[in-house]
């Protein structure tokens, strides 16, 4: 029974994480900033999802699968978010707060 | 339980269809690409849910397992692409 109750607590927990997700990635003003809100919160949403069906799985082959599933996203999705994030700065997109006296500073 | 997991799929895929504003309107490619690659991650957990619905998880999870590889090398391939040496060059090409 309180394998259920974590399970269904899990599950909720990573569909609100998602939404927020979709959210940010709709609403937010910037490329680097909706890069940000697909990458984090979607990782943490999946890992919640398939951590309350693991949990609700128990002891099987399918559960150990499930495990694989999580680290290969968990390692998977920033890597792409962060390949994305470097093609558009390389290409010469600018962040929304990009002032030139900063970039000056640094150099 | 699978009525559970029957309307947290339903939920889930009013929640995949968001990002599809981004798809059609975003400024930029990438915009377009983060949006897509956003769906691709959450249509994951939409395959390992139908399986629990239909009680198939073991035939289910091979199957999220090579949408989770294809996908990954999908956007992995494009933000490559995107940042090569060749699509400088057109660009320079354009320009001049």
């Amino acid at each position: 029974m309180i394998q259920i109750v974590f399970s269904i607590l899990f599950v909720v927990l990573g569909i609100v994480f998602m939404l927020m997700g979709s959210l940010g990635i709709v609403r937010l003003p910037d490329f680097y900033s909706r890069s940000h809100a697909a990458s984090k919160s979607d990782t943490l949403g999946i890992l919640f999802v398939i951590g309350g069906l693991i949990i609700y799985e128990g002891f099987t082959q399918s559960s150990l699968k499930l495990l694989f599933i999580i680290l290969f996203i968990a390692l998977s999705n920033p890597i792409g978010t962060h390949a994305l994030a470097r093609a558009a700065l390389r290409k010469g997109i600018k962040p929304l707060l990009f002032n030139r006296s900063s970039k000056e500073d640094s150099q | 339980m699978e009525h559970f997991f029957l309307y947290s799929a339903i939920a889930l895929t009013i929640i995949i269809a968001v990002p599809m504003v981004r798809v059609v309107k975003g400024p930029t490619v990438f915009d377009r690409i983060l949006a897509a690659n956003a769906i691709a991650t959450k249509t994951i957990v939409l395959i390992c849910l139908t399986g629990y619905i239909f009680g198939r998880i073991d035939m289910f999870i091979d199957i999220t397992l090579a949408y989770a590889v294809l996908g990954f090398l999908g956007s992995l391939v494009i933000a490559k692409y995107l940042s090569s040496h060749r699509m400088r060059r057109q660009r320079q090409r354009e320009q001049s």
